[in-house]
């Protein structure tokens, strides 16, 4: 696949896709063929890969897009995937955080009277190295769906969580304990395509910085 | 069914053949230009000091008297024992190949084995630029053998960027942390924590290109005698890239990878391990590369694909 800009995208569906699209129509590829097509996935003519946020580190690790656009929450829950950082891109703006059910924090009791917490998350690895860096013991579970069930039926007593505004969080009784670390969409480039796409690549981060 | 464990896998006859040829092809021009095959064991006594940066991606066991054994995990540290003990008393410079299967607990996804092959040359005893230029030249004209065409050699330092944060004066304790940023490749993280610092500490480990790139850099003469000594048709293949950190902690000044533009991972690599001999016992300048055998094959494939 050899589109017009030289180089394979990889955008994310979802929050951050129309914040990329903007982005990618600032560099001058015409991206209205991704706005109005809801199903199509690759869109040869303008190097446009579309995909879950989660896969973009996967495409780009492995070749198959030479840059891709993801969250930092993605990038630190795979941290061994070999990708380059090459730039935030400030959107996208998220907080993981701990939350807990509202009132006297459980998580603090169960710390205080089991030695050790229980925390569901979709984020196992960053859950995981947050509380081994904060010195406590915890259970991971990991949930694929709706976090938040989690401790309203006593599966967990916290959970790690990524959040936007809160309001899911406050619908579902939950208040946050502690923040991680702030999420922003990241430019990211697979390691070989930054050294053979160099003045590509070196043109999109310059045209990024720029605008 | 009878699992294999992950990370490994059996080579049937039609793959084997190919890579057979491939070997072949890397071996003549190893022994052409001088650089004896030679074979250390699978299994070796843990050298203490010696230790692949992270070193978590090595298996170790126990003999029966308690002593710590190790897998082998690449083939520079074996082939520099060897020229340390067997080759105590011969004149340097000494060459060496090997094609040989290494271990590494890694975990596997795509394209990353917990055993592999490699393919490689050790040259000991020739410091750079010199040393540094007939590596770069065997390794070439090894991957032409094979008939690989668009490949590309990335080629950096080690000592650039260390030796630009002494220019600028950068404090001891920020120094590992931009060193790290640089291993993760996290340019946002390097430019994080260089906030306020001199931006040649972002800037320059992003350059890559020819020469040019190299200008007005403090610590790049060596790079630029190897580049100037280098035959035009290696030159043309050469990328300068002054964010290349390869994650073995032995390497000491010229690193560089292998690069193809159908596969997204490097094909191989290697550099100068200036030091590592003296923690042998025998100080003397070194350079080497491996190639991963199997993922050369499969670059071999896919630029066929595209013919």
């Amino acid at each position: 696949m050899s589109p017009a800009s030289g180089l394979v995208i990889a955008v994310p569906r979802g929050a951050l896709m129309r914040d990329s699209l903007d982005l990618i129509d600032a560099l001058g590829i015409d991206t209205s063929e991704v706005r109005g097509n809801d199903r199509k996935l690759l869109f040869e003519d303008v190097g446009i890969v579309t995909m879950r946020p989660s896969d973009v580190a996967t495409y780009v690790e492995a070749g198959a897009a030479d840059i891709g656009i993801t969250g930092k929450d993605v990038l630190t829950e795979q941290a061994d995937r070999e990708v380059y950082e090459l730039l935030d891109l400030q959107y996208g703006r998220c907080v993981m955080v701990l939350a807990t059910r509202a009132g006297e924090d459980p998580a603090a009791e169960a710390l205080r009277r089991l030695g050790v917490v229980r925390v569901a998350t979709k984020y196992y690895k960053t859950a995981q190295a947050y509380f081994e860096a904060t010195g406590r013991q915890a259970e991971i579970v990991e949930v694929k769906g709706s976090v938040e069930l989690a401790p309203l039926t006593g599966l967990v007593e916290a959970i790690v969580d990524l959040t936007a505004t809160g309001t899911t969080l406050r619908e579902n009784d939950l208040v946050i304990r502690e923040e991680l670390f702030v999420s922003t969409a990241r430019l990211i480039a697979n390691p070989v395509a930054h050294k053979l796409k160099a003045s590509a690549i070196d043109d999109v981060l310059e045209r990024l910085r720029a605008g | 069914m009878h699992p294999i464990p992950s990370g490994t896998r059996d080579v049937l006859p039609d793959e084997m053949r190919e890579l057979r040829a491939v070997s072949d092809a890397l071996r003549g021009v190893f022994e052409h230009f001088g650089y004896g095959e030679i074979y250390t064991p699978a299994i070796e006594y843990d050298l203490g000091a010696i230790r692949i940066s992270g070193d978590t991606g090595v298996y170790r066991l126990f003999d029966d008297h308690g002593a710590v054994l190790q897998l082998r995990s690449d083939m520079t540290v074996p082939i520099a024992r060897v020229a340390a003990t067997r080759y105590a008393a011969v004149a340097p410079p000494l060459r060496f190949s090997s094609f040989a299967h290494v271990y590494r607990g890694v975990r596997p996804h795509r394209g990353q084995m917990r055993e592999f092959l490699q393919a490689g040359c050790e040259l000991i005893g020739s410091s750079a630029p010199g040393g540094t230029v007939e590596a770069l030249t065997v390794l070439c004209r090894a991957l032409d053998a094979t008939g690989l065409r668009y490949y590309r050699i990335g080629l950096g330092d080690a000592s650039i960027y260390p030796a630009l944060m002494e220019a600028v004066g950068v404090e001891d304790g920020v120094r590992s942390e931009l060193l790290d940023h640089l291993v993760g490749r996290n340019f946002v993280g390097l430019a994080h924590a260089a906030d306020g610092l001199d931006p040649m500490l972002v800037e320059v480990p992003q350059r890559r290109g020819g020469p040019e790139v190299l200008d007005g850099l403090p610590g790049a003469e060596g790079l630029r005698q190897v580049h100037a000594g280098l035959e035009d048709d290696v030159a043309e293949r050469v990328i300068l890239d002054l964010g290349l950190a390869r994650d073995l902690a032995y390497y000491t000044g010229a690193v560089f990878e292998v690069y193809d533009a159908s596969i997204g991972r490097p094909i191989g690599g290697g550099g100068r391990y200036d030091e590592l001999m003296g923690q042998l016992g025998r100080p003397l300048p070194a350079v080497g590369f491996a190639v991963g055998v199997d993922v050369l094959h499969e670059a071999l494939a896919a630029e066929e694909l595209k013919r």
